[in-house]
Order: C-alpha cells, then structure tokens, then sequence
C-alpha cells in the first residue's frame, strides 16, 4: 500500500479540503493504485538529469519578457468585488480570523 | 442556406451581401435551439454581445469597408476561457455564477478579427477529463455517435463544431484536451506550441502545460485561427515574441520529401484494431503524398501519463488554491475562516478535481516533493530530449491521436486510472511543449471517427498544418 488513509487526511487538511468518509476510502484506493502505476518511473535512472519545470523558448526568459513598470489605469474595483460572496466596498469580508 | 459553413465562406457570403452577420448568427442560434438538449455542448449562450459584433460587421458591409479576417464567423468558447460580461464556469459548482470583468486575449483577438461569440462550451470541471462527463452540468453527447464521449476535456467545443453549431471554436489542452476530443468528433483539433497563444484569461488548470487552441472543420480554418490568437501578449509573460508566420499561405506548400517519424512506441498493446487499420491506412495516403516515412525511437513515451499525473495534479493543486469562497464564486458559510475554505472546497469541487488536488498536494508534500515531484520533472526533460533528437532526424511526427475511439457514455467512469490512460499518445507533447494536431483519418465501421496526430518541433506549427492540409485534400479523412 503506497497511501493510507492518515495520509489522505493529512493531504485534504493541508488542501483545505472538506472530504465525506465515503470520498476519503474512495480516493485512498484510487490514488493508491495511480501512485502504484506512477512506480514505474523508478524503473529510469534520472541521476544527472536536469528537472525540467517549464518549456521556454530563448526569449522567454524573465529578462528577455519584462516590460517597462508603468502606471495603467485600472479602475475594476467595483467591477471585481461584485463577484465577491461577501463584499462591503472596498473590502472582502471573511469570517474572524483571530480569536481574542 | 449552405449547410457546412467555413470561414471562408461566411467571409464571402457577407461580402457579397447573400446574407448578413446578424441573420448568420440568428441561423446559429437557432441550430442551437434544435441540436443543444440533446449535445449539452453549450452552457451559456451570448446573444446581446455576438449580436452587437454581428451589426458592427454589417455595418462594414453597408460602408463598403474591408472585412476583417473572421468578419461574422460564429465561435464558440470553452468554458475556462473568460468571457467578459459572460459566465464563465470552468465546468463546476464552484464557478456557477462567476461573470469575468476581462476577455481572455485570445478572445479579444478574435473578437478584433470579426468574430462572433456565440457562447461557452461544455466541458470537464477545469478542464480535468478526458469524456466530458466532469462536467458539473451533465456530460456532452457526440455529435457522431449520441450513447457515446465527445472525448475531453473541450468536449462542448468539439461537439459544438463536428455539429455544425459553430463553424470553429477556442478549446483548450493540457494533455490532450483539444487533439483528443477532435479526434473522438472527426474534426481537425490543434494545439500550438507552449508559449504560442496567450494564456491570459485561461483559467489555470496546469500552467507549464496549458495551451489555448483552435477546433474546426478542416485545416484551413485551424490554420486562420491560429494566425489571429497567436503572437506575444504584454499581460503573458510566457508568450513568445517569435514572429507569427502567415499559416494560411504556409499550409499550401508540396509536402513531397517532407520526412517523417513513425515512433514504434505509439503503436503498442492496448490500441484497438480498428484504430490501427485507419492509421495504417492514413500513413498510405502520407506515402503516396511523395513523404519519406521512417521508422523513428522515443523510448521514454511509455513513462509519459506517470510524468504527466504528477506534474499536472501538482500544479492544479497549486492553482486551484484560489477558490477559497473570499473573492469570487461559491461559499459555504461557517464562523471559522478555515472551515468556511474547506466546506466551500468540498462542496464546490466535483470528485475529479478533488481526486487531482489530494493526488497533487500529496505529490507536494514533505517526505514526497523528492520521490513524486522531483522525479517526474526529470522524467519530463528526458521526454522532452525524445523530441528533440527526433526532430534532428525528421520534420514532423505522426502518430495516433488516442488509442481507442470514442467509448460510452459511463463505460469509463469508475476507473480514474484507465480514464487517464485514453492521453497515452497526446500527454508527451504536452509534456515536451512541442505543437500537435489530431485530423480525421477515417471512421471505424463508417461510424466512430479516428484521429491521426502530427506533431512538430517547437514553432514548427506552419509544418504541423502544411501536413494536415495535405492529408486533408487527399482524402486521408475517408481512408
């Protein structure tokens, strides 16, 4: 067995991830058996190869892509906190954060 | 009214005043009416907007003015795509009334060009699928075959075009998710290169593998969308600055001598015969084109979909840390700020993406960044010098799209692994960042569509699409 279900709870929690009994057995098996297919990368002996992180071409490199730091009007406030759940301009309210 | 529209065709039928963009777009939408219950290839129709830009080209017309490259073409948009003014729901609960205040580039691109939105397509909930029946709002049905997948996850806009409900439309691939649904609704579905179309607007599923890509009828079409989307965008910094090429003009070039890789490994166990024998076939028709055909190694294909399930769950389980019930979408109110993030996660997130973020953030985590992660970005780069020491031998690569056609509606669904094993042949030029199209190349028993793949070498796409137009006009989608 490559996951247990300490493992997926532990997982979900650091996911902020509210799972069902049913969805944390669920998952374990099935994580289980692709962690397993996954095994068969050890099968490559990958020492000395550089991981590769992204795909960039020669002039996407971050010097090669920067622009000039000018100001651009942007007046979308109103417009992005009306998609918010809760919103009291211009703020996004959340539930407490910090207990006193 | 012409029944099969291009878009060249709509182009000439505007100029020469046969019919207006508005009644072109009235047309549309009412196929919509008659084929959409039965497909669920759209979700969201916008018809003030595709109505506005449609009197804005008749408007051109009346002046006399030059159309411009897409004038009046109906376009259909994949849901992970933003839309301003228009919902936009990634295919999840979770997104259900998000309306973005921004277009993606790619739209504002097309929009620019003449072309008119008809709406957001169907699709697997963050585009994480490879049938479409992710999709929080009911699976897309297939246009060729209604008890079977439109493959995913830019099923809707597959779908939608293989209908002839929209004459092209925007999908999106990360490991498959354009080619493979092209080729599951015998349609022509291209990919460009990583870096080659803007991703800004794309809502991030795995960002080092996304791409946003065209669907159509035939060849020429992909080949003119591609050109109007493609190009450096300010607001991507991973956009390219290479210079467009005219693909329109590129794709009429003689093929013959054009060498080509056969990869031995993209023929293996598990791919249905009927497949085999079309693809058999297609290579025929690519012989008789006067192509050099040679048997080439990429010995590290087999490795692919393990490589691809770790790097595209971690970074979705990275990106998909946004949805947190704060700034936009759904929320699942408690007194606690971290229980309301995780009974909004929970109920937000359909069980396929849940299953990629415990997989992803697993793969992340302390003890195993080193075993899982680590590991298949090493994996990846040998994937990646696969392609390119094939492409010092041969200009472009053909193989099958997906080794199967396209399965039944629920014959999949329970088995997350075999589900992802339909990317075997598409995620390895996801993973390499190299372009890639899926064109038909016949139909098994006159009925299940079958894709051929051709992937070229990274900004090869004028290569990629001078092979499929070619393949195209000798009959290879009948073979």
């Amino acid at each position: 067995m490559k996951i247990s279900r300490e493992d997926v709870e532990r997982v979900a929690e650091l996911a902020y991830l509210d799972l069902t009994e049913a969805e944390l057995e669920t998952y374990r098996t099935q994580i289980d058996e692709i962690l397993e297919y996954i095994g068969k990368l050890n099968e490559l002996d990958t020492a000395g190869v550089e991981p590769m992180a992204q795909v960039l071409a020669d002039d996407q490199s971050a010097d090669a892509t920067l622009r000039e730091d000018v100001v651009i009007p942007c007046d979308v406030a109103a417009e992005i906190l009306k998609q918010a759940p809760d919103p009291e301009a211009p703020y996004f309210r959340v539930p407490k954060v910090i207990e006193r | 009214m012409s029944a099969a529209w291009t878009i060249d065709s709509v182009r000439e039928a505007l100029a020469a005043k046969k019919i207006s963009a508005r009644e072109l777009a009235a047309d549309f939408y009412k196929r919509i009416g008659q084929r959409n219950e039965e497909l669920n290839a759209f979700l969201t129709l916008s018809e003030e907007r595709a109505y506005a830009q449609a009197d804005r080209m008749d408007a051109l017309v009346a002046a006399g003015k030059p159309l411009p490259a897409m004038a009046g073409v109906p376009i259909a948009i994949k849901d992970v795509i933003s839309t301003r003014g228009v919902r936009t729901t990634c295919g999840s609960k979770i997104l259900e009334n998000y309306i973005p205040p921004y277009d993606a580039t790619a739209v504002e691109r097309l929009e620019a060009a003449g072309a008119v939105i008809l709406g957001k397509t169907n699709c697997d909930e963050f585009a994480m699928g490879s049938s479409n029946e992710n999709s929080a709002y009911g699976a897309v049905r297939n246009p060729e075959a209604t008890d079977r997948v439109p493959g995913g996850s830019s099923g809707g806009s597959a779908a939608a075009v293989a209908a002839g409900i929209a004459v092209a439309a925007l999908g999106t691939d990360t490991g498959g998710s354009i080619r493979q649904p092209g080729s599951f609704c015998g349609i022509p579905a291209m990919m460009g290169s990583y870096g080659r179309v803007s991703r800004y607007g794309l809502i991030a599923f795995a960002s080092s593998l996304d791409r946003i890509g065209p669907l159509a009828t035939n060849a020429r079409d992909v080949a003119a969308v591609m050109g109007v989307i493609a190009g450096r965008d300010m607001n991507d910094s991973t956009s390219t600055t290479a210079p467009v090429p005219d693909y329109r003009a590129a794709i009429e070039k003689p093929v013959k001598g054009l060498r080509i890789g056969i990869p031995k490994e993209y023929f293996g166990a598990g791919m249905d015969d009927g497949v085999r024998k079309k693809i058999e076939a297609g290579i025929e028709v690519l012989k008789k084109l006067g192509c050099d055909l040679r048997e080439i190694r990429m010995a590290h294909t087999d490795y692919a979909i393990a490589t691809y399930y770790i790097i595209a769950t971690a970074e979705a389980s990275s990106n998909l840390a946004r949805y947190d019930g704060v700034r936009y979408g759904l929320r699942v109110e408690d007194d606690s700020l971290l229980a309301m993030y995780r009974k909004t996660r929970g109920a937000g997130f359909g069980a396929e993406v849940k299953r990629r973020i415990v997989l992803g953030t697993y793969v992340l985590s302390a003890g195993y960044y080193d075993a899982y992660y680590l590991k298949g970005q090493k994996v990846r780069a040998l994937i990646a010098q696969d392609f390119r020491d094939a492409f010092t031998k041969v200009d472009v690569i053909v193989t099958p799209t997906s080794p199967v056609p396209a399965f039944k509606l629920g014959e999949r669904t329970d088995d997350p692994l075999q589900m992802y094993l339909a990317d075997i042949y598409t995620v390895t030029g996801s993973l390499a960042g190299v372009p890639g199209i899926s064109v038909p190349c016949g139909k098994i028993c006159g009925k299940l569509p079958v894709g051929l793949q051709i992937f070229g070498p990274a900004f090869g796409e004028a290569s990629v699409l001078q092979l499929a137009h070619a393949f195209e006009q000798a009959g290879g989608g009948s073979v």
